[in-house]
């Protein structure tokens, strides 16, 4: 039996797509550069201990002062290590892939709700998705993007967004019915409901899906730094390669410490808005 | 003069619903037409008209299509065809605009789980309705919180609709409904899921607010005896279509079929029965001048751990305890005044039965049954009770 040619053929529309889509991949990275590089921009241009302070009291604020104090002294280490830019870096690429990956999951996740069409449609693509190895994605980004931050976060949104995605509709589909029919009986238009009481009742679970988002993001430092997206992932990287135990552990610990209170202070948002139907 | 008037509704749930209904029109039962064409008849041939101000009642058990047909009504269900006319005007037909229009401005909503919005305030979930079309934050709010006052929440405006009891949460539902001004309200077994005492109570406060109001009322129960308290008109539901209308009274009086006549047979009987038809003669009893030695014969005669004492004109004196009459012959005492237990449960005859339960329940000793002069008429024990409402029920048999 003859080999079928599925990995030509994803080649194939992969080249088309270079070739014909260039100006929307264009566009594309300029619109990923600015964002990325603003990011970055404003967070290098204040001193780290300013920084420090404003997210010891943002934390304090919107979690407890446990966590508060928990991440100015991660912060200190992370300064510390020499790591600071390194994770402003890597802090800018989450943020920017996790801002694209909701603008666009959100949307679709409130569309697998409304939609049996678009449900079937969407859910096995999502498996797709998330199964597929990531190193994968690295391919075409590399091809649609060159090297360096664009194919990195666009791997990272690809990767991402699938649970934002699947949460969103799956908070919406969850919104009791007797609270949607109530709301149609009273002469609600379709976006008056969503707006007014499916995505406020959807909430906590939508916010999951965001702190899923910025978690899966995270877990794609590394991979994405081996395309030249730089940052906390570099470091990781050419700990591995010169076989550096203390860079690459140190690297790794900043990481660790950047995906532990950004997921807190996500959760601790999560759980204020907990409301109980 | 007639506010709706519904003709030949029918709704098939399925994807060919014409299929179902050429096999209606052959005669085919539900579960036939669900056999051959896969297609499930909801309602079919519902004939009624709601007169202007009136409670109309649409009751049967669940799954005979009651819900459904309500939901027809404000169209939130699409009926398959047949007709409702809502002061002169065919809804069935409407543009989805019109019926936007209606729900808001004519027909409301209220609903069995309450169905109030969690992530609002009691006030805003009143407001609910108003805030949709368009009315400011401020005049809906003093419009909404107007309504919450009618309905008894003053003061919870600002409470979140979970820290309410049931009863108060159907209130705010009521008043959600009520904030519209609307001419009719749709109630979906609107007070099903409130304990016994404070259904009583909603539906004693939506009579008497339906006497100020004067709204137009479809209510949806499986409780008949809900159904012939609160119903000017009751339509009775069976497997998709209605068999009976009438009064409470035409109902009760003339069934129309045996499916009527067996719901009829399930009215609450200890509402009916009164204490004179279930209970015991007075016998035995001892007289407030017999010693105790006569008592505690009496009592082992017939096995009973107590007996009523009575005066010579039969007036109820009290009860005697054996273990009392033992300790009083021990100690050769001659008198039995002295010992007997004067405060004991009584009821009159003509007590129903359901305000005797409680009576019966949180008393270790039998419930004495006066008469207006205070004559003993009889004994009630829990068994002769139940024995009483089971000899009834077969009777009717």
């Amino acid at each position: 039996m003859t080999k079928l040619p599925i990995g030509l053929w994803v080649e194939f529309i992969v080249e088309w797509a270079q070739i014909h889509l260039e100006w929307l991949f264009d566009f594309i990275t300029m619109i990923i550069k600015l964002l990325v590089s603003g990011i970055e921009t404003i967070f290098l241009a204040v001193p780290p201990l300013v920084i420090i302070v404003l997210v010891f009291i943002l934390v304090w604020f919107v979690a407890n002062r446990g966590l508060a104090i928990g991440t100015a002294i991660g912060l200190f280490l992370i300064q510390n290590m020499q790591l600071w830019e390194a994770s402003i870096e890597t802090l800018a690429l989450i943020l920017a892939s996790t801002a694209l990956a909701l603008v666009m999951g959100i949307p679709l996740g409130i569309l697998t709700a409304r939609s049996d069409f678009a449900h079937k449609l969407m859910m096995p693509l999502l498996d797709f998705m998330q199964t597929m190895p990531a190193f994968v994605y690295l391919i075409p980004a590399v091809l649609f993007f060159g090297l360096g931050q664009v194919p990195g976060l666009f791997a990272t949104v690809i990767f991402a967004m699938p649970p934002t995605i699947r949460l969103t509709g799956l908070g919406i589909r969850q919104v009791p019915a007797e609270l949607v029919e109530a709301a149609d009986a009273f002469g609600s238009t379709e976006w008056q409901k969503l707006v007014r009481i499916q995505v406020p009742l959807a909430l906590p679970t939508i916010m999951a899906g965001v702190n899923q988002c910025i978690m899966l993001s995270l877990s794609m430092v590394v991979i994405a730094a081996m395309i030249g997206a730089g940052g906390l992932g570099t470091e990781v990287l050419a700990g591995l390669s010169r076989i550096d135990i203390a860079k690459g552990f140190e690297g790794g610990l900043a990481i660790v410490i950047m995906a532990v209170i950004l997921d807190r202070v996500t959760q601790s948002l999560t759980e204020k808005r907990k409301i109980k139907v | 003069m007639s506010k709706i008037i519904v003709k030949n509704l029918v709704k098939i749930f399925g994807d060919h619903p014409e299929k179902a209904i050429k096999l209606l029109k052959k005669g085919y039962s539900k579960n036939k037409i669900l056999e051959e064409s896969n297609q499930t008849v909801g309602i079919y041939d519902i004939n009624f008209s709601v007169n202007e101000g009136e409670v109309f009642v649409l009751m049967g058990l669940s799954g005979c299509g009651k819900s459904t047909l309500l939901r027809c009504i404000n169209r939130l269900i699409e009926p398959t065809s047949g007709t409702i006319t809502i002061d002169g005007e065919d809804i069935t037909t409407a543009a989805p605009q019109a019926v936007r229009e209606m729900r808001r401005k004519k027909i409301s909503m209220v609903f069995q789980g309450f169905a109030l919005f969690p992530h609002r305030t009691v006030l805003d979930n009143v407001a609910y309705g108003l805030e949709i079309q368009g009315i400011t934050i401020e005049e809906r709010r003093k419009k909404a919180a107007q309504v919450l006052e009618t309905v008894g929440l003053k003061g919870w405006e600002n409470s979140m609709p979970q820290q309410l009891s049931g009863g108060m949460q159907q209130r705010v539902g009521l008043a959600r409904a009520l904030a519209n001004n609307p001419d009719i309200l749709l109630m979906d077994e609107a007070f099903s899921a409130l304990d016994p005492l404070i259904r009583k109570s909603m539906q004693d406060e939506l009579l008497s607010l339906h006497n100020t109001l004067n709204k137009t009322i479809i209510f949806v129960t499986h409780d008949l005896d809900e159904a012939l308290k609160i119903g000017d008109h009751i339509a009775l539901m069976n497997n998709g279509t209605i068999v009976q209308i009438g009064t409470a009274e035409d109902i009760l009086t003339n069934p129309a079929d045996d499916y009527v006549e067996k719901f009829v047979e399930d009215v609450d009987r200890t509402k009916v029965l009164t204490a004179e038809g279930v209970m015991k003669s007075p016998d035995p009893v001892v007289f407030l001048r017999d010693g105790p030695r006569v008592a505690l014969r009496l009592m082992r005669e017939h096995g009973i751990s107590s007996i009523f004492v009575v005066t010579r004109e039969r007036k109820l004196a009290g009860i005697l305890l054996a273990e009392d009459a033992l300790q009083a012959v021990k100690e050769h005492k001659e008198d039995i005044k002295g010992i007997i237990i004067s405060d004991v449960p009584k009821v009159g005859v003509d007590t129903p039965v359901i305000d005797i339960i409680p009576v019966i329940a949180d008393t270790k000793f039998p419930v004495a049954v006066t008469r207006e002069d205070d004559k003993l008429a009889g004994i009630l024990v829990k068994g002769s009770v139940l024995a009483g409402m089971v000899r009834r029920g077969n009777n009717i048999d």
